[in-house]
Parts: C-alpha cells; structure tokens; sequence
C-alpha cells in the first residue's frame, strides 16, 4: 500500500473546514432539492412522490410566467443600463487627477453601503406617486410624473430607476480596468491623430474588454436573483401585496414565498433547480461569446 | 507580493491621459460632470435625513430644501419607543462580527492549505471551491432550512452565522491568491526552525495576509449587515431580530399598515444605514481594494 505523506495529511487538516462546509452546506442541500423538487412536501408530513409534477405545474403556473417576464425585463433593462452609467462613471473619474478622484470614487460607491431593505424603503418615499421627490422634480419641467409605486405599469421602471443608484461596485471594477490601459497606447494613437471617439472604440474599450464581460455576468447573475429590495418594498404585507397585483413578482421572491409562505418545499426546490439551471447555461453563453469578444493580452504576448 | 491586489490599487496621482486637458476651461468641464453626478448619489441621503427629522405633515414637502423646517429630532426618541432599535443594532452587530470573524478565519485556513502544500487532486479540489461560486443561494435555501430545523435551531440567530465556519468561496480565493505571492523560503526557514505548520499557519501566513483578511472581513460584515433573506427565515421573536429585518417589520406597520408614521420609518431607516457609512469611510481602502480584487458587490 502507498504510504500517505504527512503533508499530504496536513493539508487534508486545512481543508478539512471546507470539505465538511462542501458537503454539509453546498453539495448535500443541492442534491437534496434536486431530490425534493420530484415530491410534494411541506415540512409536516413525509415527502410524497410526484414524478415531474412540479416541473409540469411549473409550465402551467401563470404566476411563474408573470415572475419569470418581470425579471428578464428588469434584466434586460437593469445589465446594459449599469453598465453603460457605471462606464460613464469610470472615464470621468479617469480624467480627474489628485485627491479629487478619491472624493468622487467615494461618493459614487456611497448608496451601495445603504442596506437593500433601506435603499427599498427610501425609494418607496422618493419614487411616491402623489407627493414623491421624483415626481416633484418633473413637476418643475412640467412632467406629470407616474404612479411609480403602485401603477401596474410602473412598477418595474420604477425598480430599475432604483437599481440605477447603486453604481459602485460596477464603477469601481471599471474604473480599475481604465486605470491599467497603458498610456503609451493612447498617447500613440492621438500622435497618429486619432479622435477622442475613435481612441476610445479601438483602445481603451478592447483593453478593458475583459472588465466590462466580467461586470455583465455578474451583474445579470445578480439581477436575475433580485430579492431584498422588492421585498422590502413591495411583499410580506398583506395590503401591499394585493394593491399592485403580481407587478413586483420577481423569481426569486416567488420562490421565497412558496417554500416558507405557503410550505411547499417541493414546488419551490424545482423553481430553484430551475434557476441553478438558467444561471448555468447564461454563465457557459457568456463564456463561450465572451472568449471570442475579448481582447486578452496573454495571447499577443503568445501570438 | 506583487499580486492582482498591487495591480488593482487605483494609481491616484497617476493622473488620467496627458491629452489637451492642460487648458483651464477643458479642466473645469471635467469636474463640473462627476459633480452633477455625485449630486445625484447624494442627494436621496439627504433627502432621507433631512426628512426623518421633519414632523410627519411636512415629510414630502419642500424636498429640494436640504434642511430640515420645522427641525423635529424628537423623530429620533420616538423610534426608540416603537421599536426595541437598540436590540437590533446591537443583534446586528455582534451577529456581524461573529459572522465575519468565522468566515475570514476558517477561510484563511483553507486558503493556507490550498497555498502551502502540494498534494494529489489539489488543483480538482481548488477548481471546485471556483465552482460553488456559482451555485445561486436559492438552490440550497430549502434543504439549508430542513438542516437546522431538524438540529432545533430554526427561531434562533445560530443560521446566521455557523455556516460561516467551513469558509467562502470568494474568499478562500481571495486570501488563496494572496498567499501564493508570500515568498516560499519565508516558510521554509520556520520550518527549518522547527515550526509546525500549525505555526506557519499562525505565526506566518495570518500577520502576512493582514491586508487581505481585513477586506474578508469588512465585506462579510456588509454582508451580514445587509442580508434580509435569513433573518426572515430564520427569526420569529422580534427581540432577535437584525437591523435590516426590524426595518422591514416597521414599514409593514408604519409604511403600508393601516396607521402611517413615515417619521419613524424614516428615523429608523437612517439608523440602519449610519453604522455602515461610518465603517465604509473608516475601511474605504480596503473596500476599493476587494472589489477590484474580488469583483465582489
């Protein structure tokens, strides 16, 4: 028999708090959904066997296809719209020098220390139909603002207007990645007497291609995982629940309230496969189109 | 070292491109626009401030009035009354702490194994601390709460912060790469001396990462400060509750119940958000250091 090195033991020692967590926390409940998202189950008696059932009333569910549309349109809205705010965000900063940059980089990453369930809260009484600031504000332009917090329509514009406050982490990767573009590039490019634009088009946004693919994925991940804001704003209280209709119902709010609201710890394991799955196949897409929009440095290095 | 941390660290004096922004008129227009934008991040804080210190009558008036009129701080001791805020900050506080403290020192364990030793299927093993970073918390949110319902712990604050102790993901990445740019013969030498690599671990590897374990733990600090999902599974009792639920449970009485305080929920909306402010500013270097390291929120 090999013998088993004593380091190879004591690095097992190490890792030993992972590989319980691994198996305990992670590996373990993800089976065990998947396992319960075949029975009906909830928390009283034993799991019952229902085959794909889940699945199927999945398919037939109004309110998971009312779900799942509010939270790819936020999605779509909420990606491309941070990003291209929090680039915008990042060039500024790029032109400031001296200690004004810091003061500026700390104000723009300011809301994201403001916990979701306040930043929901706040934005209830800023974005209030009769008498909110934002509406007072278009009031000066003449605008009759939207019943933000309670027309059915608004709602979701109202969210995504919210998301748009919390730019800092999403600045603060790009305005690393601006940061690491090599001046000699630029500088070359405006001796061979390139323009602003075309600077930026063909040097600065290749060499901060990676950046900007990385802040998509994990900003598309966290959108489609949209919880604590709607919640707090819009859930949990009876009387809000029923005068916005299912406006509000994000996925993952939908799965909240089935598991630990109404128990069905079946029905809602499945919608979370579901979601594990999606968030899948959008990681492996974006990986797979990314390695082909992406400029990496290591490969002219190889080339 | 000389790893993503040194290269992520935002060269402040560096300056921007040397381009045509030497003339004054260009050098204005540059700090006119990031000012109208910091106003517009701004002001919402200002707004809430100002409003949680104005009697209930006037919290939608005059809102492009920073200041508040009539000045109502009494707001500030109704709170108190409506509500047991201090329990909640301190809940929050401590359950923070412990959170953050579990997970930075068990990851920096882990991540010690992962740069020290050499060992079969080490690189497998590391490829799957990767992997879990992609596993959405929704997938393992009801099996998690069959765990501590069946160990009795459902009501308490315990899930909050036990699953913390088996380490991150994010994190045994972070403190991993950190590690990995600690020169090996730093190591040997203790070895050579007779340290245990307990003692390496200890003595060595935890002083050196001090960089790296202060982003650890002032991000899962803001973590824990910021989560809502737990506590409303987890905390019936009010008297447990954190600071994030506490606020939810004063809207659905005072927002949206059938009895408006917005003052109160304004008040206690500030009080939740505070304490972060104050720690961002305090730790604001390590806060931009993680996220460009990390990429984390």
């Amino acid at each position: 028999m090999r013998r088993i090195r004593p380091e190879t033991r004591w690095a097992y020692v190490f890792l030993l708090p992972w590989l319980i967590g691994l198996l305990v926390f992670q590996l373990g409940p993800m089976v065990a959904s998947l396992v319960l998202s075949f029975t009906d189950f909830d928390l009283i008696g034993d799991p019952e066997f229902v085959g794909l059932g889940n699945y199927a009333r999945m398919a037939q569910d109004p309110k998971v296809l009312r779900a799942v549309g509010n939270t790819v349109y936020y999605t779509a809205l909420h990606v491309p719209l941070s990003i291209a705010l929090a680039l915008a965000l990042a060039l500024m900063l790029n032109r400031i020098t001296g200690r004004a940059a810091g003061v500026f980089r700390t104000i723009f990453y300011l809301p994201s220390m403001t916990p979701y369930v306040a930043v929901g809260v706040l934005f209830l009484f800023l974005l209030n139909g009769q008498a909110g600031m934002v509406n007072q504000f278009l009031g000066l332009f003449g605008i009759e603002g939207p019943q933000w917090t309670t027309d059915p329509d608004w709602i979701l514009p109202g969210i995504v207007l919210m998301s748009l406050w919390n730019l800092g982490s999403t600045t603060i990767i790009l305005f690393a990645a601006l940061r690491n573009v090599p001046r000699e590039l630029t500088e070359a490019a405006m001796i061979d007497g390139a323009g602003r634009w075309q600077r930026f088009r063909s040097i600065t946004l290749p060499m901060i291609s990676s950046a900007v693919f990385f802040v998509v994925i994990i900003n598309t991940i966290s959108a489609l995982q949209m919880f604590d804001q709607v919640y707090a704003m819009f859930f949990g209280n009876q009387v809000a629940q029923q005068s916005h209709g299912d406006a509000a119902l994000f996925y993952v709010a939908y799965l909240f309230q089935q598991a630990f609201q109404f128990l069905h710890m079946g029905y809602a394991s499945a919608l979370a496969w579901v979601l594990f799955l999606v968030i899948l196949v959008i990681t492996l897409i974006q990986v797979k189109v990314g390695n082909r929009l992406v400029y990496y440095e290591a490969e002219e290095h190889a080339g | 070292m000389t790893t993503a941390l040194d290269r992520a660290r935002p060269r402040v004096e560096a300056g921007g491109p040397a381009d045509d922004a030497g003339r004054g008129s260009r050098k204005i227009f540059f700090l006119v626009m990031p000012s109208a934008a910091s106003a517009l991040f701004l002001y919402p804080f200002v707004w809430l401030v100002v409003a949680s210190l104005k009697p209930r009558s006037r919290t939608f008036a005059d809102p492009f009035v920073p200041w508040p009129h009539p000045f109502a701080p009494e707001n500030y001791l109704a709170v108190w009354d409506a509500a047991p805020m201090l329990a909640w900050l301190v809940n929050t506080l401590v359950i923070g702490v412990v959170a953050a403290g579990a997970v930075t020192l068990s990851s920096a364990f882990v991540a010690f194994g992962f740069a020290y030793f050499r060992f079969p299927g080490r690189n497998l093993l590391f490829g799957s601390v990767l992997a879990t970073m992609m596993l959405p918390a929704a997938v393992t949110l009801v099996p998690t709460y069959l765990i501590w319902n069946s160990v009795g712990l459902t009501g308490t604050q315990v899930p909050l912060w036990a699953g913390n102790l088996f380490g991150s993901a994010f994190y045994i990445f972070l403190l991993r790469q950190f590690l990995l740019g600690v020169p090996r013969y730093v190591f040997e030498a203790a070895r050579v001396d007779g340290a245990s690599y307990l003692d390496l671990f200890w003595r060595i590897a935890v002083p050196l990462a001090r960089p790296a374990l202060i982003i650890a733990f002032i991000f899962e600090l803001k973590a824990s400060w910021f989560d809502l999902m737990k506590p409303l599974i987890y905390l019936q009792d009010p008297a447990l509750y954190t600071l994030p639920r506490g606020l939810k449970a004063i809207v659905d009485q005072f927002y949206q119940g059938g009895d408006p305080k917005w003052e109160i929920v304004l008040a206690a909306s500030v009080i939740t958000t505070l304490p972060l402010v104050v720690i961002f500013f305090f730790g604001q270097r390590h806060f931009v250091q993680g996220i460009a390291t990390t990429g984390r929120r």
